[in-house]
């Protein structure tokens, strides 16, 4: 039944009737009516950021480990542009967000108006879809479809954008079930021939390997636990991208650990040498082929994605199968089981031979130290502390991230938030708000750089206002540690601007906040202040200083393949200094 | 399927990958809603394909239906990805290659001014007769033709045109459709 009211009030209506219970915004002119509304009410609760950047990514953690879609409200202009990376990051790795944007009155759009921008031309290629709402009779059609869309099929963000004069008339409110969309149909259930014809393969396979990634994760808990029946049954080793971890638990013995550029050993060698490959939600990204005509040779391939883009874009497949993971796998298992097919055991015994061998190198290796702390060495104890706790996991983008991929451990979705596509620095602490926000009670950690962490900062503030006691734990290297690392790879060693000079005192910084401030710098302490981190109760800043140096192995060098890895016990100074060719210095 | 299939298709087409560049008109039926253009269009730029000829407009009032011909180069693979990421715009219905449905029905409109006198102005009004071209406007010094056809035929005619006094030409882009009784 239609209802008369603003176009503020559909706002807050629709909202209500998608189940949003948090919104993440910063006020403005163009979005005033809205924030009327917002004060008028009770049931949403809205997240007062100190940057529209921060709401953005705050959204997507909240997103990220709910499975729900995260809202987020800005205003035009500035508040718009500053909410692009965010929609961009959200793009990326594929995370449901509906941000409504303030737009000047309908009457002055293309007048240059104070705070005016192109909204929709600015966010389209960085959104899965946008509207400009010029009237308020479309204005609960389009809510409802961008929740839709947002979430339907491989999910992404989407932008509102909504003129003032807009949210201030008045129109006919409909409810979503009245919205079915024209055009947006994405294929969910797989075709049944290619389902086959992959477990065909898969039966028949003596070197199998599963390449799994965020799609699995995107699909939902059920793909997950899908997954760990179907990689059981069958007794093939699994791999990862950073995207996809924690779908399969990283303590099981199939586990491979993560794959690509810092990928392990056995990881990368399986994916190298494999004569089948099972890609389930992965897209064959640059980091996770490294060079592609060197990639996985003489492997036939099979691809599991909701998205026809996504298959057939870098690498080629033999058996595309266009549709969601956890309809596929459901499918795949019960092909599985109704065949309960003759393995080839002896092959499967050799290839996990094959496999123990590259394990035994052991490529996470790193050299201990007893004066300063190894940053591996501070994410393991961090792991080890907080392993049996209730925790989420989100970082920041550098070699800190890389070591948190690599030394913390996951067994269970949702519970690891990274920025893998875009790469923003950031992303973390905006991002473990979010997640604390919808997870009281659970412990979050942001694992961060000293860089990175400066780069969004200001949302401490914000983590105080709503209680949330949010533990950032930097790896201070005082360096852009990556950048260091590929000056070191790339450029002779000249350090340009990696390193951090004229850091903050973390501890003053965290106090400033109204959080409390850790520091510590000796790998004996380092257990004791881990715990006292858990134990206080609102936020913390712990300022971990490790070895200054250190890089981040193993690596394949852009514009090598998998089986040229670079191992942190094998590289010398030297050796570090030529690792990459010419053709590879032009990759990033 | 074959299932003795002993090697896999897998391998990267990569630049230097010799895969021929071929040439693809793609007939896109989208919802007639703003910025649609600019998103088919932000596409290509976006992604480095290339757009040889497009055309627009609505093409069914009641259904706010438009249809987009876009003429485009590329290996098959490139085409294959154009197609699927088109397909990923929310307003579009439906991307439909006519050059691989067979040969598809092109046609292009082109309004082509040429000046002079004398026996040149003689041999540009026979040829535009051999071509069906009609004159649209005309002065003692000046023709401008209306030219139908196939881009090929087009190509022709201004290609002669050129010897013949060449002042300026507009085209419409290709408008196509696939043949037989069948909806593209
Ligand atoms: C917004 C943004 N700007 C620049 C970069 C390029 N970048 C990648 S890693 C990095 C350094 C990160 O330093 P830090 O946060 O201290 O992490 P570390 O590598 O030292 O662990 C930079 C500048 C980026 N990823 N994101
Ligand atoms: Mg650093």
């Amino acid at each position: 039944m239609a209802r008369t009211m603003t176009g503020a009030e559909m706002v807050l209506a629709a909202l209500n009737d998608q189940g949003v219970e948090h919104i993440f915004g910063y006020p403005g002119g163009a979005v005033l009516p809205i924030y009327d509304e917002l004060f008028q009410q009770e049931r949403i609760k809205h997240i007062l950021v100190r940057q529209e950047g921060g709401a953005l990514h705050a959204a997507e953690g909240y997103a990220r480990s709910t499975g729900k879609v995260g809202v987020a409200l800005v205003t035009s202009g500035p508040g718009a542009t500053n909410a692009v990376t965010g929609l961009t990051d959200a793009l990326m790795d594929s995370i449901p967000l509906v941000c409504i944007t303030g737009q000047v009155p309908t009457h002055l759009i293309g007048n240059d108006a104070f705070q005016e921008c192109d909204t929709v031309g600015i966010t389209r290629p960085c959104t899965k879809h946008n509207w400009l709402v010029k009237n308020v009779n479309d204005l609960a059609r389009i809510l409802h479809e961008a929740f839709y869309i947002a979430k339907a099929g491989r999910p992404g963000p989407v932008v509102i954008d909504i003129p003032k004069d807009v949210q201030f008339a008045t129109g006919n409110y409909v409810g979503p079930s009245n919205i079915a969309h024209k055009t947006y149909k994405p294929r969910v259930k797989p075709d049944q021939n290619a389902v086959r014809e992959a477990v065909e393969l898969m039966a028949r396979a003596k070197k199998p390997v599963f390449y799994t990634g965020g799609g699995v994760i995107n699909s939902g808990p059920k793909a997950s636990q899908l997954l760990r029946e179907l990689v059981r049954l069958t007794g093939y080793p699994i791999t990862s991208t950073l995207m996809g971890l924690g779908a399969y638990p990283a303590s099981d013995k199939q586990w491979l650990g993560m794959l690509g550029m810092h990928g392990t050993y056995e990881a990368n060698f399986a994916m190298h040498d494999c004569d089948v490959m099972i890609a389930v939600g992965a897209r064959f990204d640059d980091r996770i082929t490294g060079r592609l005509d060197a990639f996985s040779p003489g492997s036939q391939k099979i691809q599991i994605d909701i998205d026809p883009s996504s298959i057939n874009k870098n690498v080629k497949v033999d058996i595309p199968i266009v549709g969601d993971v956890a309809y596929t796998l459901e499918d795949m298992l019960r092909i599985w089981k109704s065949k309960s097919p003759q393995l080839d055991k002896a092959a499967h015994k050799s290839w996990w031979k094959q496999i123990d061998g590259w394990r035994a190198k052991k490529s996470l290796s790193y050299k201990p130290s007893r004066d300063v702390i190894m940053p591996q060495y501070a994410i393991e104890r961090l792991f080890a502390l907080t392993k049996d706790r209730d925790a989420y996991i989100t970082t920041e983008v550098g070699q800190h991230q890389m070591w948190a991929a690599q030394f913390y451990h996951f067994d269970e979705p949702n519970r690891w938030m990274t920025s893998g596509g875009l790469g923003t620095m950031g992303y973390g602490l905006p991002a473990a708000i979010g997640a604390q926000l919808a997870h009281p009670k659970s412990l979050v950690i942001d694992i961060a750089g000293d860089a990175s962490i400066l780069m969004n900062i200001q949302e401490a503030s914000t983590a105080v206002q709503y209680d949330l006691p949010v533990k950032v734990f930097i790896l201070n290297n005082q360096y852009m540690g990556m950048v260091r690392q590929w000056q070191q790879l790339l450029h002779g060693n000249r350090l340009s601007h990696s390193y951090t000079e004229s850091l903050p005192d973390f501890v003053k910084l965290a106090e400033a906040y109204g959080w409390t401030g850790m520091r510590c710098d000796n790998p004996d302490d380092l257990d004791d202040a881990i715990r006292a981190m858990i134990e206080t109760k609102g936020p913390v800043i712990f300022d971990c200083r490790v070895a200054n140096l250190a890089n981040c192995f193993p690596m394949i060098p852009s514009g090598k393949a998998h089986n040229e890895m670079l191992l942190g016990s094998d590289v010398s100074d030297d050796e570090v200094g030529s690792a990459i060719g010419e053709e590879g210095k032009v990759l990033v | 399927m074959n299932m003795a299939k002993p090697v896999s298709k897998s391998h990267y087409v990569g630049p230097g990958a010799a895969q021929a560049i071929v040439s693809r008109t793609l007939s896109i039926l989208v919802d007639n809603e703003p910025g649609v253009l600019a998103r088919v269009i932000g596409l290509f730029s976006g992604r480095g394909y290339n757009i040889d000829s497009l055309t627009v407009t609505e093409t069914e009032h009641e259904k706010h239906l438009s249809r987009i011909t876009i003429v485009t180069r590329g290996t098959p693979d490139v085409i294959e990805q154009i197609k699927h990421q088109l397909e990923r715009l929310i307003p579009i219905h439906r991307v439909r290659d006519l050059t691989n449905e067979g040969v598809a029905l092109e046609r292009e409109l082109a309004l082509i001014k040429v000046s002079g006198k004398g026996d040149k102005r003689i041999e540009a009004l026979r040829i535009a007769e051999i071509f069906r071209a009609k004159v649209v406007d005309t002065s003692t010094e000046h023709f401008v033709f209306e030219v139908t056809g196939k881009p090929s035929k087009i190509e022709e005619f201004i290609a002669i045109m050129t010897e013949l006094g060449l002042v300026e030409v507009s085209r419409t882009g290709i408008a196509a459709i696939g043949r037989g009784p069948a909806s593209s």
